[in-house]
């Protein structure tokens, strides 16, 4: 037994190996291509990870790509696609802004004010899709991108100086979050400061593993997953538990933009990150949606955004990491199949042979179970 | 290591049955021998040349063709347009292949008409297009993977002809089976695998069904016991006027009503597609029917949602385990967790208990005799059988108050079959109501206390398993007779227990022999 556990170890650890060496070989070869040096880039880079400044900076962006990737990883554990959480979260951390601007209790309520009406924000978003996919059988991707452009216009419509905007310049802002809602965060001296609510992503991690591995919820969850028509028959409800999944996914990527708005922005404008949600689409999936694996890749993806600036000064151009972010995400989605279906057969040969052997489960240390025999 | 040490000799223009238990290595052999996957070592021959295929593709093109037990048939296209997929280039798309199509099939008396939809094809006609669709790829051995299975017996025997007129014409036919009986009446020679390796050839003539079985199982059978019967008068589960329409308005379930009591098990013959799959999702509660009402003792539990059913007492053997009854890529501990998430020892309250379940997965797995090495290898590597009888274990650990039992031991040896009927015959005797259907007319005929025949959605006649022959109940099945088809018995009074499947599927009963 412990010998499949290991396995399991081994292939869970080669998909993504194999995976990043191969994008690793193929965008030294894209530079080779365009006349440069094909290892001065990634050095210059891994050198950009020894600064803290650009460490703190990495995390920062890390706790936003992994609550984003956290959101899209729990529909991908049930085969739901929530293309959607760019506009979940960019819709939920204005109107976590807005709520900031105007309302203003002690911060111990304050706080849970905003995290209630990005969660809420975000869960009524994707619910939209959610309600469509169970009651008219609209696919969830189509719904969620539409949903996506129509957020874009929801929030200029919403930063109007006549709705909830106001102007500062030329950048349109909902105004500046009463002080009560900010989040203090981990100061670190010169280096700078670490979003408080970095720990809120930590946390949400533990609790994605806790309900998804531990809670009989999390079962039903995985199981509709793993075979939607052996769920149903187990007693899911499949479409409570669509509309469920895309609840929770939403209200997940309704969190992912306030790190930075309660940690640093303060007021949702013309700045503030866009296309974390679609990132967090690679990073889930790098990650294997599992809460460790989706850590490292967020850091993994921070790190490339926020290392490849330098490159510009050494007469590269940055976009060297966007192309190696693609080319991860290509990558991983080949290499894990095949590494899946390998390890499926490579178990099935295994069990074969361990039966063969005689290692059946339960058998004494004599032949006291003949394993061909009934 | 699936397979070693594998001697398999099969002549030109004959029958040449392979049987083994499950598990045993027939599909990996079979596998080998259609390319899909290669061998370790050793060699194989055709013609006296030796051969290496990388793809089922190269097979066909060294004359070996498969028929696999699932068909693989578009049902919207014609049998003219699923021959020729793929294979467009032999005799192109038109009147050549039209023509190809009925020559082979006047040739071989296969019967097949090109310009059908497959949709609206028989099982029995559907497997005659997969021949079809084999020997038009100009294949000279065929390989027929359970063909029987989905048969009955009159359809059985118009396989065989067409295999006796395959042979005649200088095919080889090489035939997988469970059922020794068949085997011994159709196959020229028979080859058994036990263990992932031949253990020995037979010829049918000198060799009996209990001989044969011993090959296979290595140990003497299990001597047949009689039951005496258990049914009561305390009805479990009614079922009443139930109706199921398609859109259209043709009825799937047409007033279908019935009763078991505890300690009974009712019967349901039929050929599949009458209404068989929609009785069940009926029963557990997978699409509620259009009207009529189920009763579970004295609930109606029409309106309950499938958990709701599972917690109180129905337990379920999926048709299709694969896709109803596992999770295929999840350790078997979290498949012993399937269907009862809720109930213990899975679950405390709201939360989940691995540790329990697992301890408990070890046990059904001792207990059921699940041949695997630990329970945290997945549900894919483990045989048809196994796969089996790990359900069964999950759900009669629940002890079910009544239980659905749709092909409980499809595609499962002759061991974990006698095994899986005990189990249900000792629930049985504790008072379990159990509604079987099976298309293995021994194991209707010799579990069930009462039978009825389902055809085109309705229940059309009832049997009494104690005299009815698998013959008559085969006619009734394909619509022929209706009513009560014994003369001697009132149908709802079910009378002293029949003989047990062991009795009636014993290489040594009569009527094995017979066919």
């Amino acid at each position: 037994m412990k010998k499949f556990d290991r396995e399991r170890v081994l292939l869970a650890v080669a998909g993504p190996v194999i995976a990043l060496a191969v994008a690793f070989v193929l965008s030294a070869i894209v530079l080779v291509a365009s006349g440069k040096n094909p290892v001065e880039p990634f050095s210059i880079m891994f050198e950009q990870a020894t600064f803290s400044d650009i460490q703190v900076l990495i995390i920062n962006q890390a706790s936003m790509y992994y609550i984003a990737a956290l959101a899209v990883a729990i529909g991908f554990r049930m085969n739901l696609f929530n293309i959607g959480v760019d506009g979940q979260y960019q819709l939920a951390a204005m109107m976590a802004a807005v709520v900031g601007a105007h309302a203003n209790l002690p911060a111990v309520l304050q706080i849970p004010l905003l995290l209630l009406t990005a969660i809420f924000t975000g869960a009524f978003w994707s619910g939209i899709a959610g309600v469509l996919k169970v009651t008219r059988g609209v696919s969830e991707v189509v719904a969620t991108i539409m949903l996506n452009a129509i957020a874009s216009s929801v929030i200029a419509y919403l930063w109007l100086p006549s709705v909830f905007g106001v102007k500062v310049g030329n950048n349109s802002t909902t105004g500046e979050m009463h002080e009560s809602g900010w989040v203090p965060g981990f100061s670190l001296g010169d280096a700078g400061e670490i979003y408080g609510l970095v720990v809120l992503a930590v946390l949400l991690g533990i609790g994605y593993w806790i309900v998804l591995n531990r809670t009989r919820f999390g079962f039903d969850l995985r199981a509709s997953g793993a075979s939607e028509s052996a769920a149903a028959a187990s007693g899911v409800d499949p479409k409570r538990m669509v509309l469920t999944a895309m609840l929770i996914s939403g209200g997940l990527a309704g969190l992912a933009g306030l790190p930075i708005l309660l940690g640093d922005a303060h007021t949702y404008n013309l700045n503030f990150p866009t296309g974390i949600g679609f990132l967090g689409i690679g990073i889930a999936l790098l990650g294997r949606n599992s809460p460790v694996g989706i850590a490292f890749a967020a850091l993994l993806w921070a790190w490339l955004d926020k290392a490849s600036p330098e490159l510009d000064f050494h007469d590269y151009d940055k976009e060297i990491a966007v192309i190696m972010q693609g080319l991860i995400v290509l990558s991983v989605v080949v290499s894990y199949e095949a590494v899946r279906e390998w390890g499926l057969r490579r178990q099935q040969r295994r069990v074969g042979a361990e039966l063969a052997a005689g290692n059946v489960l339960g058998a004494t240390d004599d032949n006291k179970k003949e394993v061909a025999g009934r | 290591m699936a397979n070693h040490d594998i001697h398999l000799t099969v002549r030109k223009g004959t029958v040449h049955a392979l049987v083994g238990e499950n598990g045993a290595g027939k599909s990996t052999l079979m596998k080998i021998l259609y390319g899909m996957q290669k061998p370790d070592e050793g060699t194989i021959a055709i013609d006296g040349e030796q051969v290496a295929f990388s793809s089922p593709a190269d097979a066909i093109v060294r004359g070996i063709g498969m028929v696999h037990q699932h068909f693989m048939l578009a049902d919207n296209l014609t049998v003219l347009e699923n021959v020729v997929l793929g294979s467009e280039k032999l005799y192109g798309i038109g009147g050549k292949a039209r023509r190809k199509i009925k020559e082979l099939s006047e040739r071989y008396g296969l019967g097949v008409r090109p310009d059908v939809l497959v949709e609206e094809l028989g099982v029995a006609a559907r497997q005659r297009v997969e021949i079809l669709k084999v020997l038009y790829r100009g294949a000279r051995t065929l390989i027929l993977d359970e063909p029987t299975a989905v048969l009955v017996p009159q359809e059985v025997d118009a396989l065989f002809d067409n295999l006796r007129e395959l042979k005649s014409e200088g095919l080889s036919v090489i035939f997988i089976s469970h059922k020794l009986g068949e085997v011994l009446s159709v196959a020229d020679e028979i080859t058994v695998i036990r263990r992932g390796t031949t253990v020995g050839t037979a010829v049918p003539a000198e060799t009996t069904p209990r001989q044969l079985a011993e090959m296979m199982v290595g140990s003497e059978l299990p001597t047949p016991e009689t039951a005496e019967s258990t049914v009561t008068d305390r009805p479990v589960i009614t079922v009443d006027k139930l109706r199921q329409q398609m859109p259209g308005g043709k009825a799937l379930l047409d007033d279908i009503s019935f009763t078991i009591h505890a300690g009974e098990v009712l019967g349901i013959a039929g050929v599949e597609g009458n209404g068989q799959t929609e009785l069940v999702d009926a029963l557990i509660g997978l699409k509620a029917a259009d009207s009529g009402t189920i009763t579970l003792i004295d609930e109606e539990i029409t309106a309950w949602p499938t958990r709701k059913r599972r917690e109180q007492g129905i337990g379920y053997i999926p048709e299709d385990r694969h896709r109803h009854g596992l999770l295929l890529e999840a350790p078997l501990w979290e498949n012993r967790i399937l269907g009862h998430v809720t109930e213990k020892p899975n679950a405390k309250g709201f939360w989940l208990d691995p540790k329990a379940a697992q301890e408990d997965t070890r046990r059904i797995v001792e207990e059921y005799d699940v041949r695997t090495p630990g329970i945290d290898v997945t549900a894919a590597s483990l045989s048809g059988g196994n796969q089996q009888k790990l359900i069964v274990g999950r759900e009669m650990t629940h002890k079910p108050r009544f239980l659905i039992a749709a092909h409980p031991t499809r595609g499962v040896d002759v061991g974990a079959q006698a095994a899986i009927w005990d189990h249900i015959r000792e629930a049985r005797r504790e008072g379990l109501a159990v509604l079987l259907i099976s298309a293995d007319l021994d194991e209707l005929i010799g579990l069930s206390d009462t039978l009825r025949v389902i055809y085109n959605g309705k229940l059309v006649a009832d049997a009494d398993p104690a005299t009815i022959t698998p013959e008559e109940l085969g006619s009734a099945m394909t619509g022929a007779a209706t009513g009560h088809l014994a003369h001697d018995e009132t149908p709802d009074t079910p009378a002293d227990t029949p003989g047990t499947p062991e009795i009636r599927k014993s290489p040594e009963s009569p009527e094995d022999e017979a066919r």
